[in-house]
C-alpha cells in the first residue's frame, strides 16, 4: 500500500505543495517589511548546490572512486573561505543592479550584448546536463521504489523521465513566475530552498544512521568488516595515482559554487545582508560535512550487502532501506531526494529563464522594429510568456540530453561536464573584477576558445559515448589526425576526462582572454564599466557615473518606460524613493540630468538587464558619446581629485600641528617675558637694599664730622659689608646670567669629590667655628671619581655648607656631610638639624631670589641665588640637586653626580 | 584609505592553508589504519572539520 503509484505520486504532489506554501509565507512576509531571511537561511539556501547528485549520486561515486567523491564539496568549503571576493561580487551587483552571471559579465565589458548572449548560451547548453540529470535520479528512484511495489503505474507509452520533466516545468512555472518581480529578490523561493535542504539532510543522515548502526552495527564495526575485503579497503584510503584529478575536482566544484547560475542566483542575487556571508562560510561548509559523512559508510554498507548482485550503485540510498522493508524510511528517502532535484531544477530554470529572457530574448526584440512600433504596449506579460517558454525549453533539453547521453554516465560523470562549462565564467569574472585592462575583446575570445574546448573534449564525446553521434574523433581523432583525439588533445593521454578538458579549456580560455585582451583597446563604456568595477570599494557608489554621461533627456520619456518595464504602481513606488533621495517630495521637480538617467537605467537593468537596459534607455535621450579618451580623462580626473584631497587632508593636518606648536611657543615666550620683567624687577629691588644703607651710613659720616669714633667704626664696617654684599649678588647674578645663556666657561677634567668635600669643609669651617655649630663628615678617604669641574663642584658645596651653617642655631647645631656612591652615580648629602622647610619651600628654594625663611620680618641672610646657580651647576654634569626635608625635622640637600661610563 | 577588513584577512589565510592539507601529496600521507578508522577518511573528515571550527571562530568573534 505504501509503495503504491498513487500513494507516491500523493506524497510527491503533497511535499511541492508544502514547498509552494513556504514560499508563499517567506514573499507574504517580505512583502510585509518582516524578511524571514536571516543569515542561518542565507546558508542553508547556499544548500541548493546539493542536488540529487549528492544525495544518490555520491554514493554511486564513492563505491568506484572511494573518497574521491568529497572533492566536490572541499571546493566549496575553500572557495567561501575567499569571503572578500564573494563580498566583492555582492557589492558590484548590488551597486549595478545585476541580476545574473551574464549580466555580470555583460555590464562588466561595457553592457555588451554580444558577451550578454553568449553567456547565457554557454550556461544553458553547459546546465543542461545537470538538468538531465535530476531528471535521470528522479526517474531511477521512481524506477526503484516501483520495482518493489505494485507494478509500473505508467501506461508503456508514457515515458516516465518525460513526465518528471513535464511535472517539474509545471511546478516551476507556477512556483516561480508568478508575478513578473525580476527586480525583485524572490524571497520565497530562498525560503522554499532551505526549507528543501534541511530535508534532504535529515533525509540523508536519516538513511545514514539506519545503514551504520542499524545493518552494521555503527561506523567503526562496519569499516573493519570493509576491511576484510580488500577491494573495500582500496576505497577508504588516498590514491596517489589520481592527486591530479583530485586537485582538478577540487578546483572545478571551487568555482562551481560561485559560477553555477544558481548559485549565482542564491549567494549573489539574493543575499539580502552582506553580514551573512560570514555566517555562510563556516554554516555551509558544516552542513557539507553533516550530509558527507554517511556516504562511504552508505556506499561499503552497499556494497557489502548486494555483492554478486546487479545493482545500481547510485540509488544505494533507495535500495538498501528496501532490502530490509524499511518502506517508510525509503519513502522519506524518496522525498529527500524529490527535494535535492526540485530545489535545484527551481532555482537553476529560475535564473536560466531570467538570463535567456534578459540577456539573449530580450536584446533582439528591442532591436526589431516590431516591438518599437508599440511604445505604449505592457510588456510585463510578453516578459513572462519569454520566461515560462524558456523554463519549459531549458528543462525539455535536459530530457532530450538525458535520452542522447544520460545512459552511458553515472549520475557524477554528467554533472562534471556541467561544471567543466560554468568553470569557463571564472577568467572573464575573476579578472573583470581586478583587472582593468580586461576587455571584451578578450573576454568574448576567451570564453569563445573555453566553450569550443569544452564542446569537444566533454560535451560531444558524452554524446559519442552512446553512440547518438560517430566517435571517431575521439578515437582517431578529427579528420584522422591522431593529435586531434578529443580526450587526448595533443596526444596528453593519461588524464581522466574531466582534468583533461579542465586543462585545456582553461588554457585556451586564460590564453584568449589575457592575449586578446593586452592587444585591444577598449571601448568608452567598458573603461568606465571597468573603473567601476574593480573600485567598487573605492567608489562606494557610483561617483563618475554621471560625468560620464553628456546629452540631453526627457523625463516623461524615461518615467514611460520605466512604467512599461517596471509597472506603474512599481515605478511610481521607486521614483518617489529616488526624490526623498534628492530631499524633494516630488520626483516632477527634478531635473532630467544624468543622474535621473542612471536612476532609470539602474531599475531597468534591474528588470530586464543591464544591456537591454542600456538599449531601451539609449532610444529614448539624446546622448553625445564620449570617445575613450575623453571617458579616460574623467576618470583619470576623478583618480587625481581624490589624491588631491587626501594631500590636502594631511597637509590640513600639518598646518593644524604646526599651528599648535607655534601658539605653545607663543605662549612659552610670554611666560619668559613675564619672568624677565619679574627677574628685573627683583634685581633692581635686591640691589637697592644695601645700596639705600650704605647711602645712608655715608651720609651721616659725611654730615656729621663730630660722630663718636665708636659709631664710626660700626657705619664703616656695615658699609662695608653691604658693599660686599652687593658685589657678591652682583657676581651671582652674572653668574647666572652666564649659566642660562650658556657662556659660562667649564673645565672639565676628573675630580675626586671625597678630595673636594674636604676642601670645601676646610674652607667655610671658619663660619662654623664662629658660631659654635658641629660640622661632622662621612667621606671615604679616596674617590668617588666623576668627570667635572673641581671649582664649580666647590662652589655647590660651599654653598650648601654656608645655607646650612646659616639656618642651624648657634650653639647646638650640627651639620653633617656624606659622600658615597649610590647605583651609577656619586650621592653627596648636606644635612642640618635646622628648623627645616614645608614641601612647598622644598620647591621654592631653588626659584631665584626665594630665601628661606620669613623673608619679611627678618634680614635678608643671602642673594636668593645660590640655589639656583647651584642647581644649575649640577645639572650641567648630568646629576640632580633637591632637598629633603619636614618641618622643624632639618633639611637634607643632595645632589648627584653621575660617574664616568667604564672604559672598555 | 579603508584598510582590508582583518577577518576577511584571516578567513583568507585559512583557505589558503586548506588548499594543501586537504589535497595530494599531504593527504597521501594518510594510509592505512587509524586505530580501527581507515586513515583516509579520519583525516579528511577531521581537517575539513577543523576548517570549519577555526572559520566559525573567526567569522563569529565579535569585533575585529
Amino acid at each position: 500500500m505504501l509503495l503504491s503509484g498513487w500513494f507516491i505520486a500523493l506524497l510527491a504532489g503533497s511535499y511541492l505543495g508544502l514547498l509552494f506554501a513556504v514560499a508563499r509565507y517567506g514573499d507574504a512576509r517580505a512583502d510585509a517589511g518582516k524578511s524571514i531571511i536571516t543569515a542561518n537561511v542565507y546558508a542553508l539556501s547556499l544548500a541548493v548546490y546539493c542536488t540529487s547528485w549528492t544525495f544518490y549520486g555520491s554514493v554511486g561515486r564513492a563505491t568506484s572512486g572511494g573518497l574521491s567523491f568529497l572533492t566536490i564539496y572541499l571546493g566549496p568549503t575553500l572557495m567561501l573561505l575567499f569571503s572578500g571576493v564573494i563580498l566583492k561580487m555582492i557589492r558590484i551587483s548590488k551597486a549595478h543592479r545585476i541580476t545574473s552571471i551574464a549580466d555580470f559579465i555583460a555590464s562588466r565589458y561595457g553592457k555588451s550584448h554580444l558577451l550578454a548572449g553568449l553567456v547565457t548560451i554557454i550556461a544553458v547548453i553547459g546546465v543542461v546536463p545537470y538538468i538531465a540529470l535530476q531528471l535521470k535520479a528522479v526517474a531511477a528512484s521512481l524506477d526503484v521504489l516501483f520495482a518493489d511495489g505494485s507494478g509500473p503505474l505508467l501506461p508503456w507509452w508514457l515515458d516516465s523521465t518525460l513526465l518528471i520533466a513535464v511535472v517539474l516545468a509545471m511546478f516551476t512555472i507556477w512556483f516561480g513566475t508568478r508575478h513578473l518581480d525580476a527586480t525583485e529578490r524572490h524571497e520565497g523561493m530562498v525560503a522554499a530552498v532551505a526549507f528543501e535542504s534541511v530535508v534532504k539532510l535529515l533525509a540523508f543522515l536519516a538513511v545514514g544512521v539506519f545503514v551504520t548502526y542499524g545493518l552494521y552495527g555503527g561506523l567503526a564495526g562496519l569499516f573493519e568488516r570493509a576491511a576484510t575485503s580488500p577491494e573495500l579497503a582500496r576505497l577508504m584510503q588516498p590514491d596517489s595515482a589520481k592527486a591530479g584529478t583530485w586537485g582538478a575536482l577540487i578546483l572545478l566544484s571551487g568555482l562551481a559554487i560561485v559560477f553555477l547560475p544558481r548559485q549565482f542566483q542564491i549567494i549573489v542575487v539574493e543575499n539580502v545582508d552582506e553580514s551573512h556571508v560570514k555566517r555562510a562560510v563556516w554554516l555551509f561548509p558544516l552542513y557539507l560535512v553533516l550530509i558527507n559523512i554517511f556516504v562511504l559508510p552508505v556506499a561499503l554498507g552497499g556494497l557489502m550487502h548486494f555483492a554478486g548482485q546487479d545493482f545500481n550503485p547510485d540509488t544505494f540510498v533507495l535500495t538498501l532501506p528496501l532490502a530490509h522493508d524499511a518502506h517508510l524510511l525509503a519513502l522519506f528517502v524518496f522525498i529527500g531526494g524529490l527535494s535535492a532535484a526540485t530545489g535545484m531544477v527551481i532555482v537553476e530554470t529560475i535564473a536560466l529563464s531570467t538570463m535567456v529572457c534578459n540577456d539573449l530574448v530580450m536584446p533582439w526584440l528591442l532591436r526589431s522594429p516590431w516591438l518599437r512600433g508599440e511604445q505604449s504596449r505592457d510588456l510585463s506579460g510578453l516578459l513572462l510568456g519569454i520566461r515560462r517558454a524558456a523554463i519549459v525549453l531549458i528543462l525539455l533539453l535536459g530530457y532530450v540530453y538525458f535520452r542522447a547521453a544520460g545512459e552511458a554516465y553515472a549520475l557524477v560523470g554528467i554533472g562534471l561536464i556541467s561544471f567543466a562549462a560554468v568553470a569557463q565564467f571564472a577568467p572573464a569574472m575573476f579578472c573583470g573584477m581586478y583587472w582593468k585592462q580586461g576587455t571584451r575583446a578578450g573576454a568574448v575570445a576567451g570564453l569563445l576558445g573555453g566553450f569550443t574546448v569544452w564542446l569537444y573534449t566533454l560535451l560531444l564525446p558524452s554524446f559519442a559515448r552512446s553512440q547518438w553521434i560517430g566517435n571517431g574523433f575521439v578515437e582517431q581523432g578529427l579528420f584522422g589526425l591522431g593529435w586531434l583525439k578529443a580526450q587526448a588533445l595533443f596526444g596528453l593521454g593519461g588524464m581522466d576526462e574531466i582534468s583533461h578538458c579542465l586543462l585545456w579549456s582553461l588554457f585556451a580560455n586564460i590564453g584568449l582572454y589575457v592575449a586578446v585582451s593586452l592587444n585591444s583597446r577598449p571601448g568608452a563604456m567598458e573603461a568606465s564599466q571597468a573603473e567601476q568595477f574593480v573600485d567598487i570599494f573605492r567608489h562606494g557608489g557610483r561617483e563618475p557615473d554621471a560625468r560620464l554621461w553628456r546629452g540631453s533627456a526627457s523625463q516623461e520619456q524615461l518615467v514611460g518606460l520605466l512604467e512599461r518595464f517596471l509597472g506603474p504602481a512599481r515605478a511610481q513606488q521607486q521614483l518617489i524613493a529616488y526624490a526623498v533621495g534628492r530631499h524633494t517630495s516630488d520626483w516632477r521637480q527634478l531635473p532630467a540630468d544624468a543622474d535621473f538617467v542612471h536612476f532609470a537605467e539602474a531599475e531597468l537593468a534591474g528588470a530586464i538587464g543591464s544591456a537591454s537596459a542600456r538599449v531601451m534607455v539609449a532610444s529614448v535621450v539624446q546622448e553625445e558619446n564620449l570617445g575613450l579618451d575623453e571617458v579616460l580623462d574623467i576618470l583619470d580626473e576623478a583618480t587625481q581629485v581624490r589624491a588631491y584631497s587626501r594631500e590636502l587632508e594631511s597637509k590640513q593636518r600639518a598646518l593644524e600641528a604646526a599651528t599648535s606648536e607655534l601658539r605653545a611657543a607663543n605662549e612659552r615666550l610670554r611666560e619668559l617675558d613675564r619672568m624677565k620683567d619679574d627677574f628685573i624687577s627683583t634685581v633692581t629691588h635686591e640691589l637697592r637694599t644695601p645700596l639705600t644703607s650704605i647711602r645712608a651710613l655715608s651720609e651721616m659720616l659725611h654730615d656729621d664730622p663730630r660722630l663718636a669714633l665708636d659709631d664710626r667704626t660700626r657705619f664703616l664696617g656695615i658699609i662695608v659689608n653691604e658693599a660686599e654684599r652687593l658685589t657678591r649678588l652682583i657676581n651671582q647674578i652674572l653668574d647666572m646670567a652666564r649659566l642660562e645663556s650658556g657662556r659660562a666657561e667649564w673645565t672639565t677634567g676628573r675630580v675626586d669629590l671625597g678630595q673636594v668635600a674636604r676642601e670645601a669643609i676646610e674652607s667655610v669651617g671658619q663660619l662654623f667655628r664662629d658660631k659654635a655649630v658641629c660640622l661632622s663628615s662621612d667621606i671615604p678617604p679616596s674617590g668617588p671619581v666623576v668627570m667635572a669641574d673641581p671649582d664649580r663642584l666647590m662652589q655647590v658645596l660651599i654653598n650648601l655648607l654656608s645655607n646650612a651653617v646659616k639656618f642651624v642655631p648657634g650653639g647646638s647645631g650640627q651639620v653633617m656631610v656624606r659622600v658615597g656612591v649610590a647605583g651609577d652615580a656619586v650621592r653627596v648629602e648636606v644635612s642640618d638639624n635646622g628648623p627645616g622647610l614645608t614641601a612647598e619651600e622644598c620647591k621654592l628654594v631653588f626659584e631665584k631670589f626665594r630665601q628661606g625663611g620669613n623673608t619679611l620680618t627678618d634680614k635678608p641672610q643671602g642673594t636668593g641665588l645660590g640655589l639656583p646657580i647651584s642647581r644649575q651647576i649640577v645639572e650641567y654634569f648630568g646629576g640632580n640637586l633637591w632637598v629633603e626635608s619636614h618641618p622643624g625635622a632639618g633639611a637634607n640637600f643632595i645632589f648627584t653626580v653621575p660617574l664616568p661610563a667604564p672604559e672598555e | 584609505m579603508k584598510r582590508a577588513n582583518l577577518s576577511r584577512q584571516r578567513l583568507a589565510a585559512l583557505g589558503l592553508l586548506g588548499i594543501p592539507l586537504l589535497t595530494y601529496p599531504l593527504f597521501g600521507l594518510a594510509v592505512g589504519q587509524w586505530g580501527s578508522w581507515p586513515a583516509g577518511y579520519v583525516y579528511l573528515f577531521g581537517i575539513w572539520a577543523g576548517l570549519i571550527g577555526v572559520a566559525a571562530w573567526v567569522a563569529e568573534r565579535k569585533g575585529r
